[in-house]
């Protein structure tokens, strides 16, 4: 076991990724001489050189796309974009190229492509840097998205999206980067698949992905200490989702609690909440419940921001809630 | 000006001619109902894909966009293939998944078919860098129409392969209108060259109605690329005789502005010369004639024989389907 952070976890993923297929190429603005935004290519450049760690300019429909392109010209690009609500400029390329080429060609065209990006809020960095709209991409057949939120996935998820013949989007929340903990010796590729259990329990379900992980961890303690045994669902992977894992884990505890980043209305909760009225209606004894940012822009000031994210005291009240107010 | 010698430039008239029967014969069967959807012409343009489409080799990558029948069929994807996709068959060369403009053939390197202006740009200069990131000498020529040239994705991808010397030709086709929008209408700077030269990108202008004009420039500009001095640009000047889609009452011009370029038809005007010439009489014009027309109703054939997808394969194709584990 090492001590690592979990941005040292995707940083040892990139290098594992460069050193194990020379197709394989990091490009995005400031990955290379910066070391990138969050500091995560921090020393690539020197190690893999410019060809391989290409600073990009401030052209995200441009370098996105041209991460298309080499792809089906036989690369393995990896693309970062700074955040995602950078994304947007590149959501042209993402959404009406990289998800459709398969299907527009017939079946001639896969896309293997990569893209990272930073997501999430949390740093006071306001409106333009602080959303959560994986569930845009989510949305988008063609696509797959991830979304590693332990020190395993994220070093682990990288090489796994690389190995998947389509266009993968692996959202990193910017709270997670210095999150510190053990990895063992050898981790490596993970099925991306699957969700996960992280905690197991009876009373109630907790599903949450990314960013919000530790924070639903937290209520599951404190709900574990009034005396509700909370079980714990990381989605990891957004598009597809794992229906049989929600949905087993439901079955058993009877009552749903949806913890999203994202805002409330369409949001990935409201997905999977309609998906447990489809599938579970009968096993549920309470309404399911969802934990989602307020709908406002990210504010500036710690206090507002703190406000309209998911907290954990919130998550344990729509807990209790759901236990009929325990 | 080099001309082209007797045998290539009695292919080209036959590429052109090939073009407009197909093209004429699709909007045909647009009517009578057989080809739905948009359906882009380009009467008009064909010495742009007629003359620079057989410098290409087959390393070499196009990427085009949703007026792109002609450059399909001048890159040597079948008039079989390309008219069943229009009729959204299963033998189309997108399995009839794309239709008229989406167009694919990967054994052709022929990148569709892209619908979004300029959307096609990006992707063009990813396939080059991977070509040059592996060492390849492909050139890389990308099609797009004057309008794209309004597009940020246009700026962003000149300055991109300009930054890296990518081996892209970005083809311009100007036929004066985006959709129903003059040029001069939409855009301060009028000339796409100066807008090319800006990003880093030399640029040129060559009289598009004028197979010869095209093969000769797009000659020199492919061999530039392809020695690894970077991007070019090229604008061919040209003109769409024909209404933007089948959905065009074509209220923006005027048909005395339609009839002039019509006086430069560059099929009717390249055939002037080779009969100037003495390469071409009565006879040799009227085979070509009859071998397209027997390629085109072959082609109209094989479409209407082709099966329709099964409803039960709609999902395929979304994601590429996993070895078993």
């Amino acid at each position: 076991m090492t001590t690592i952070t979990y941005r040292e976890a995707v940083r040892a993923a990139l290098v594992d990724a460069l050193q194990r297929d020379d197709r394989v190429f990091l490009v995005g603005e400031d990955v290379g001489r910066y070391g990138g935004t969050y500091a995560v290519s921090r020393g690539l450049l020197e190690q893999f050189g410019p060809e391989r760690i290409r600073d990009a300019p401030l052209s995200e429909s441009a370098f996105v796309g041209a991460g298309i392109g080499a792809a089906i010209g036989g690369m393995r690009p990896i693309v970062e974009i700074m955040s995602v609500n950078f994304s947007m400029l590149a959501l042209d390329q993402i959404v009406n190229t990289a998800a459709t080429l398969r299907h527009m060609s017939g079946g001639q065209v896969s896309v293997p492509l990569v893209i990272r990006m930073a997501t999430g809020a949390g740093a006071q960095l306001a409106a333009q840097h602080s959303h959560s709209l994986e569930v845009w991409y989510a949305h988008v057949p063609g696509l797959r998205v991830v979304a590693p939120a332990t020190l395993a996935d994220a070093r682990g998820m990288l090489w796994s999206a690389l190995q998947d013949p389509d266009p993968v989007i692996v959202f990193e929340h910017v709270a997670l980067y210095n999150d510190k903990g053990e990895l063992p010796e050898g981790a490596g590729a993970v099925d991306l698949d699957r969700a996960a259990v992280r905690r197991p329990g009876r009373d109630v379900t907790l599903i949450t992905y990314g960013g919000s992980l530790p924070k639903v961890l937290a209520a599951a303690q404190t709900l574990a200490e009034r005396g509700v045994e909370a079980e714990v669902v990381d989605l990891r992977s957004l598009r597809p989702l794992d229906d049989a894992t929600i949905t087993a884990s439901v079955r058993r505890t009877h009552r749903a609690v949806l913890v999203d980043e994202g805002w409330r209305s369409c949001s990935l909760a409201a997905e999977i909440s309609a998906r447990l009225m489809e599938q579970c209606l009968y096993d549920l004894e309470a309404p399911v419940a969802r934990v989602c940012s307020e709908e406002v822009p990210i504010p500036y000031p710690r206090h507002l921001e703190q406000a309209a994210l998911p907290q954990p005291e919130r998550i344990v009240a729509a807990a209790l809630a759901t236990m009929g107010g325990r | 000006m080099t001309t082209l010698d007797r045998e290539p430039a009695l292919q080209r008239l036959h590429e052109m001619v090939r073009m407009r029967r197909f093209e004429e014969k699709t909007a045909e069967l647009y009517s009578d109902g057989k080809i739905r959807g948009f359906l882009h012409l380009y009467v008009g343009e064909e010495a742009i894909a007629a003359g620079l489409m057989p410098l290409l080799g087959a390393q070499d990558n196009v990427v085009s966009t949703y007026r792109e029948h002609g450059h399909a069929l001048a890159r040597g994807v079948t008039a079989r293939a390309v008219m069943a996709e229009m009729f959204g068959r299963v033998d189309g060369c997108s399995r009839g998944r794309g239709g008229s403009m989406h167009l694919f053939s990967t054994a052709h390197r022929f990148w569709g078919g892209n619908a979004i202006v300029a959307g096609g740009l990006p992707l063009a200069v990813g396939l080059a860098l991977a070509d040059a990131m592996r060492g390849r000498s492909a050139v890389t020529v990308c099609f797009f129409g004057d309008g794209a040239v309004a597009e940020g994705e246009f700026h962003e991808s000149l300055n991109l392969a300009a930054l890296w010397r990518l081996p892209v030709l970005f083809a311009c086709e100007n036929n004066q209108y985006a959709m129903g929008t003059a040029l001069e209408r939409y855009a301060a700077q009028p000339d796409p060259c100066r807008k090319a030269e800006a990003l880093g990108v030399p640029a040129r202008r060559v009289d598009g109605m004028d197979v010869e004009a095209v093969s000769q420039a797009s000659a020199e500009l492919i061999a530039a690329v392809r020695e690894g001095q970077g991007p070019r640009f090229v604008e061919f000047a040209t003109y769409r005789f024909r209404a933007h889609s089948m959905f065009d009452a074509q209220l923006y011009r005027s048909k005395d502005e339609v009839e002039r370029w019509r006086e430069r038809d560059p099929i009717a005007s390249f055939e002037a010369r080779l009969r100037q010439r003495g390469w071409i009489d009565d006879a040799a014009r009227a085979a070509i004639d009859a071998a397209v027309a027997s390629e085109v109703d072959d082609a109209v054939a094989f479409a209407d024989a082709s099966p329709w997808e099964p409803v039960e394969q709609l999902l395929r194709d979304v994601t590429t389907p996993r070895a078993a584990p």
